[in-house]
């Protein structure tokens, strides 16, 4: 009797690994691959990507002095599609300073703040938002490449933990859509494996350009789970795990999805 | 406002050729409230005029129904070299403006 509950139990531990199976590489697919063609085409055209007009801005900025130091970004960092050339595909990243990783939007506000003199700039606002897509359109196309750094490693165990984890009140975890469930449809909306390599994108339903952060809190609010805070510990770690998730990926910043 | 053209630098004469234009623009249609329940004031832009060399070649009046950031396309004969002068204008004065120089071989 002990040794057949042994045996189930064994064989119930085996089905939830099978279930917690994430995606095989070669099966991975970025949202772009389940788009309407005539969504595709208009991510495909700079002309016709509405998040164009954010990097237009973000350009102007870069060359802008905000704060009391009187410098601008391209006075440290020179030509942007040198100097910022990969930089979103390797974020987040560690910080020696703050001892955890922070995100592209922590490292810019982090620049702003210690070495530009001049107040940070909020997470969502449409400032933050321009100069990410500028500096994230530096790596289209570069495969995303999560930095190979032992101090990472708990933090990303830490987004694994939080991404499989149970939430809200509808007790959804993030794997039970995004890996096991990908390709089908909730309501009348596909599950797209959610790959962060298009952020900040440019989303029809928003009719705007918006951050990660700001997608997870559309989905922990579906979940009725309380969205992390932009910029949080868990929110970063999170973002850690799903690049990790998507190591290898091409970076397709600034997207357009539905 | 940023403003995004897409018009070829060349082409043959008498050519049809597509235009593209998008510029940034909320496009509130007035029917929307905030989080505070109170409505958000209509803010749309009424009119995009297109000029070739200052002759009116393309004018398109936008309603509320249209999202924001409005992509037009629309076509026209290349018949000479000059400019394409494009403007919107919205209903609280504002008004954009942008050319782009096509040459006619």
């Amino acid at each position: 009797m002990r040794a057949f509950a042994a045996a189930l139990m064994l064989l119930i531990a085996q089905a939830g690994d099978i279930a917690a199976q994430e995606i095989p590489l070669h099966e991975r697919r970025s949202g772009y691959d389940q788009m309407q063609p005539d969504t595709q085409a208009m991510q495909r055209e700079d002309s016709s990507n509405p998040a164009m007009l954010s990097v237009k801005t973000g350009n102007l900025l870069w060359e802008q002095k905000p704060g009391a130091a009187g410098k601008s970004c391209a006075d440290c960092h020179g030509q942007a599609d040198v100097s910022m050339r990969g930089t979103s595909a390797r974020h987040p990243a560690f910080d020696a300073g703050k001892s955890r990783p922070v995100d592209l939007t922590g490292r810019v506000n982090q620049c702003r703040v210690e070495r530009q003199g001049a107040p940070a700039l909020a997470h969502e606002s449409a400032d933050m938002l321009a100069l990410t897509a500028y500096i994230g359109l530096q790596s289209r196309g570069m495969p995303i490449a999560p930095p190979d750094d032992a101090q990472l490693k708990p933090f990303l165990a830490q987004g694994e933990a939080l991404f499989s984890a149970r939430l809200g009140q509808l007790g959804f975890s993030c794997q039970q859509c995004h890996d096991q469930n990908w390709g089908r449809r909730l309501g009348g909306a596909l599950i797209p494996q959610g790959h962060p390599n298009g952020y900040p994108l440019y989303r029809l339903e928003w009719q705007g350009i918006g951050s990660l952060t700001r997608r997870l809190r559309n989905c922990m609010t579906g979940m009725r789970a309380e969205p992390f805070a932009a910029g949080s510990e868990d929110a970063v770690n999170l973002e850690l795990f799903l690049a990790w998730r998507a190591r290898g990926m091409r970076v397709e910043t600034p997207a357009v999805r539905p | 406002m940023a403003a995004l053209l897409n018009v070829p630098k060349t082409a043959g004469r008498g050519e049809i050729i597509e235009i593209k234009t998008l510029i940034a623009h909320p496009m509130v249609t007035g029917y929307v409230r905030d989080d505070q329940g109170q409505v958000v004031q209509r803010d749309i832009i009424k009119e995009f005029i297109c000029r070739y060399d200052g002759e009116e070649i393309f004018r398109m009046e936008l309603m509320p129904a249209i999202a924001s950031n409005p992509f037009i396309v629309f076509h026209t004969r290349a018949t000479h070299t000059g400019t394409l002068s494009f403007e919107w204008r919205d209903e609280k004065g504002g008004i954009w403006r942008e050319s782009a120089a096509i040459t006619v071989i």
